[in-house]
């Protein structure tokens, strides 16, 4: 018998050829394709059969699984729900119990190699007993799914790099993939949590081309993580312009002036926020008066205080002043603020040191 | 003849519960609860900036998202003596209501109505009886206009659609169709109620989106808004579109009368119907008698408990006509037990400590590889077991409806009052003979979930009032958010000590911060879930969880089947368990002490 394609499937749910185009042109704008990508979309979701997803739930707080249910787009949302086959995640499933694992292993058998394993949360290496679930611990959990996985999306920072569990002096030893199995394709969806149109954007990406997305060298897909928040803020003009704010509720942070000086690591932080916003683009961290606390890059919860702003670069062209900051970043050392911190102010450097940090194998990047 | 019963995962919750019973004669006779992941978030906030706080321990939680933040922020104000300017209070409190509103729903919805509502008889119902029904159920509140989308077509729609996702794929999917027992005789709605249900569960999830903006507004971002230390960072500007105006208020206004809409006409009836089809859970989980609530929502400065909407006290043996003072600094009020966890104290595993001097030293006695039973006679949770006075308390949406019932809240007593005699009328009707629901009715599993869909209705009143306040006051000419006078750590006492005591949606949460040399010195929280799902005391004493477990009737029923489960889960998820924000520890000299004689994994 032929499989369904996901294309009749939503037919069959009463969508319309319209709705499904509308859909599908949604999602190449939210992945930034070339506007012939939108039929690259519908001819892929016209032909192929519904991807099955195990979603697996470490050492976190759910706040992935909660951005997630809150994509923004209602047709976005509906559809994805009904895009993927989602055979495990014990934050929405009804069974529970031995009635939930049974499930899982059979979906694990059944779709074996050909199954997305979605983690979230870190993994702790530390002793058996710091997260089990049915008895088991998460390692051992981890290893046995992601065997049978042909990928792996890390949601979050937890999985991506840790988070708060593995911050300073990280008590249990919690690990994130990627320093846990290597020969399996990984995608990191950075952030604390990750917008949600960023995770429904890379699941549609796969079911549309069968592999994951371009990744930069820290595994992040680069079409959500290929500018830092500073290139894309509305505040940028008054960063350039010399304009800041100095005091919380100043005058300036009334008429909306860059938050630098409050220690916004906007500089630093490559993600969407500035571009697609959150919840329905409804407004970012800056733009609700708030710095940019970093939640999207490793260790974030090593670089604070949070509201000391990162080592002067004030008022002056980023790129064009490379020396400078190189030389800013030797005396902050010396400050005891971290390198990573300052010298990630560049967008190449940020780059250079992320490859120091994070080697990446390329068969893990790659999709294939 | 005794058999043992093991529900792990326990889904449809925040985090990670295992819970372990025996069975006899037909009926649970012991229980026992676990908290099986840890992480240590009190360790690594040591030595941080104290203004910092609140953006980690927010991430204990992602469901209660926000809460932590704000419960940070109050403790570390307390500490270094700052007052919040009104209209930050009144923010804070937008806040707050927002995430109860929020956060209730989607338990009600998303997490609890599969344990009552059954989806495969829902495919088979009558869609123009559903929407009969639907329109039948009479509004709690008849200031509100009705929800709407309750004609035929649209159940009959949403039926079309969702027997199509399960036809397509029944063994996995999240209704789990072929595996989990629908059908069974614990299911007891009617086909087209389970079809309103199920509609209702698809449209909360549409609108839970819609409720979370307001904290979008405000913080920039849902989950895990932004706090600041000494007000809120979203400046007040009515002339200026970069800052919170009129238009922003006005889109929050509207999403604040739309969440109070449907919490009067749809969740709080809702629930009202599905209950009346199960009087017997009136009966089953009641569990401990005790009752604790923090209050919040105030109206003026929060170091003032008088001022706040939703009062403060504790209610004893259920005695709703009189309330008990609850003392947070007296050394042998609140403590923290660690004797069935795994951790140990300085002063001996039995000992009980104050969370401003408590210490923690991991302590991991448990099986080292895949285990099948854990049992009570040796240590079997991540969880510390805090008690007041000894005494074990329950907390959450039914302890706040009772202490304000007890408290003489005009609105709780009003609500609560309607609520029950509706779900006693509609059970009567529906079951064709009295069920002899009373107020004494609520101390039950049914009456945990219905004093949930009571308090919804509070939050989202509280959250309207507070947000009419903040518009009188910028009226009135104060545009101040902050209040940035002891913003430099220059400016704080070497040595202070702070705590906050405030309602998360699952109930009362203390955060205590020690504040030495600028730096976090010792912080610690006692959490909702840690008083729920606690392991039992030194005394023997159960916690909550367990306590409303035991007793719940499960003849027939094999120890791996759906039915055992549904039996267990349907009261812990009464509860809305948060197993995250249950775990966490702290040690007061930063050193972790590993004393675990294992083969460690890798």
């Amino acid at each position: 018998m032929k499989q369904k394609t996901i294309y009749d499937e939503l037919k069959a749910k009463g969508y319309t050829r319209r709705e499904f185009l509308k859909f599908c042109g949604i999602m190449a704008a939210m992945m930034g394709l070339h506007r012939s990508g939108v039929a690259q979309i519908a001819e892929a979701l016209e032909t192929k059969p519904r991807i099955h997803v195990i979603w697996e739930h470490f050492q976190e707080c759910t706040c992935c699984s909660e951005s997630f249910i809150r994509a923004s787009h209602p047709l976005v949302g509906k559809i994805l729900l009904e895009l993927i086959s989602l055979d495990y995640d014990d934050t929405l499933m009804a069974a529970s119990g031995f009635v939930a694992e049974a499930g899982k292993d059979a979906a694990i058998k059944e779709n074996y190699g050909k199954y997305i394993l979605c983690v979230e949360g870190a993994i702790p290496v530390g002793s058996y007993g710091y997260c089990t679930c049915a008895g088991r611990s998460a390692l051992e959990t981890f290893k046995h799914e992601a065997e049978g996985a042909a990928a792996i999306i890390a949601w979050g920072n937890c999985a991506s790099s840790g988070c708060i569990q593995a911050a300073h002096p990280n008590p249990t030893s919690a690990k994130p993939v990627h320093k846990i199995i290597s020969g399996k394709p990984i995608v990191n969806v950075q952030g604390c949590p990750p917008i949600a149109d960023v995770m429904a954007g890379v699941i549609v990406y796969y079911t549309t081309f069968g592999r994951l997305p371009e990744l930069d060298n820290m595994g992040r897909p680069k079409m959500f993580y290929r500018n830092r928040i500073h290139d894309t803020c509305y505040r940028r003009a008054f960063y350039d312009a010399g304009l800041f704010v100095q005091s919380f509720d100043d005058e300036n942070a009334k008429k909306g002036y860059c938050l630098y000086y409050m220690g916004c690591k906007g500089p630093n932080t490559f993600n969407s926020c500035g571009v697609m916003r959150w919840n329905d683009c409804i407004s970012y961290p800056i733009q609700s008066g708030h710095p940019c606390i970093g939640c999207a890059e490793p260790g974030y919860f090593d670089q604070e205080p949070f509201y000391r702003h990162i080592p002067s670069v004030h008022g002056i062209g980023i790129e064009a002043t490379a020396d400078k900051i190189g030389a800013a970043a030797a005396v902050a050392a010396l400050a005891g603020v971290s390198i990573h911190a300052v010298v990630t102010n560049i967008q190449k450097r940020q780059l250079i040191k992320n490859e120091e940090e994070f080697p990446v194998k390329k068969d893990e990047v790659d999709g294939n | 003849m005794e058999i043992r019963v093991v529900v792990d995962p326990v889904t449809r919750i925040e985090g990670h519960l295992r819970m372990e019973a025996i069975v006899k004669d037909g009926r649970i006779t012991d229980a026992f609860s676990t908290g099986t992941m840890v992480r240590g978030i009190e360790i690594i906030v040591k030595d941080r900036d104290p203004r910092d706080v609140w953006a980690f321990v927010m991430r204990v939680c992602g469901v209660c998202t926000s809460m932590h933040g704000l419960a940070s922020v109050r403790a570390i104000e307390n500490a270094l003596d700052i007052h919040v300017p009104y209209n930050a209070e009144m923010v804070r409190n937008i806040m707050l209501g927002t995430l109860q509103s929020h956060d209730h729903l989607v338990h009600f919805y998303q997490l609890g109505a599969l344990d009552w509502v059954d989806i495969v008889s829902a495919l088979s119902a009558d869609p123009a009886e559903a929407s009969r029904i639907a329109q039948s159920l009479s509004p709690v509140n008849a200031k509100y206009t009705p929800w709407g989308e309750n004609s035929p077509g649209y159940f009959a729609d949403i039926q079309k659609r969702v027997k199509k996702f399960v036809e397509h794929n029944p063994t996995n999917n999240l209704f789990s169709t072929n595996r989990w027992c629908w059908g069974s005789k614990l299911y007891q709605l009617p086909p087209a109620v389970n079809l309103l249900g199920l509609a209702h569960y698809i449209q909360a999830l549409e609108f839970q989106k819609e409720i979370c903006k307001i904290q979008t507004i405000f913080g920039g971002k849902n989950p895990h808004p932004n706090y600041l230390v000494g007000g809120m960072a979203c400046a007040i500007n009515m002339q200026d579109p970069n800052a919170i105006n009129m238009a922003r208020l006005n889109f929050v206004q509207e999403i604040i009368e739309k969440i109070q809409i449907f919490a009067n006409e749809v969740y709080l009836p809702d629930c009202l119907a599905i209950l009346a089809f199960y009087p017997q859970w009136t009966h089953i989980g009641g569990g401990l008698t005790n009752y604790l609530s923090y209050g919040d929502f105030p109206l003026g400065h929060y170091g003032d408990p008088e001022c706040y909407q939703s009062k403060r006290g504790i209610v004893k043996n259920r005695d709703l006509s009189h309330l008990e003072e609850f003392d947070p600094v007296s050394l042998d009020g609140l403590q923290e037990f660690v004797n069935n966890s795994w951790y140990k104290y300085s002063v001996g595993k039995d000992k009980g400590l104050h969370p401003s001097i408590g210490e923690t030293i991991l302590d991991y006695t448990g099986p080292n590889e895949q285990f099948e039973w854990l049992g009570g006679d040796k240590p079997y949770s991540w969880i510390k077991t805090p008690r007041y006075k000894g005494m074990p308390m329950e907390v959450g949406p039914l302890a706040r409806v009772a202490v304000n019932y007890a408290a003489k809240n005009d609105l709780t007593m009003e609500l609560a009052n309607k609520a029950v005699a509706t779900l006693s009328q509609y059970a009567d009707k529906f079951n064709g003979k009295p069920c002899g629901i009373t107020l004494d009715s609520l101390f039950s599993t049914a009456g945990r979930i219905l004093a949930r869909s009571i308090d919804a209705v509070e939050a989202s009143e509280y959250l309207a009032i507070s947000f009419n306040k903040l518009i009188s006051n910028i009226k009135s000419g104060d545009e101040s958010m902050f209040n940035g006078s002891k913003w430099e750590p220059d400016s704080w006492p070497k040595d202070c000590k702070g705590y906050s005591l405030s309602e998360a949606p699952r109930g009362a949460l203390a955060h205590y911060a020690h504040i030495s040399n600028k730096k976090i010195a010792n912080y610690q929280m006692v959490v909702p879930t840690t008083w729920n799902g606690s392991p039992r005391d030194p005394m023997g004493q159960h916690s909550a969880f367990e306590a409303s477990v035991i007793g719940t009737p499960v003849a027939g029923f094999a120890p791996d089947s759906p039915e055992m489960a549904l039996s267990i889960i349907r009261t812990l998820h009464s509860f809305d368990p948060c197993m995250a924000c249950a775990v966490h520890l702290y040690d007061e000299n930063g050193t972790v002490i590993h004393k675990i004689d294992i083969n460690t994994p890798q």
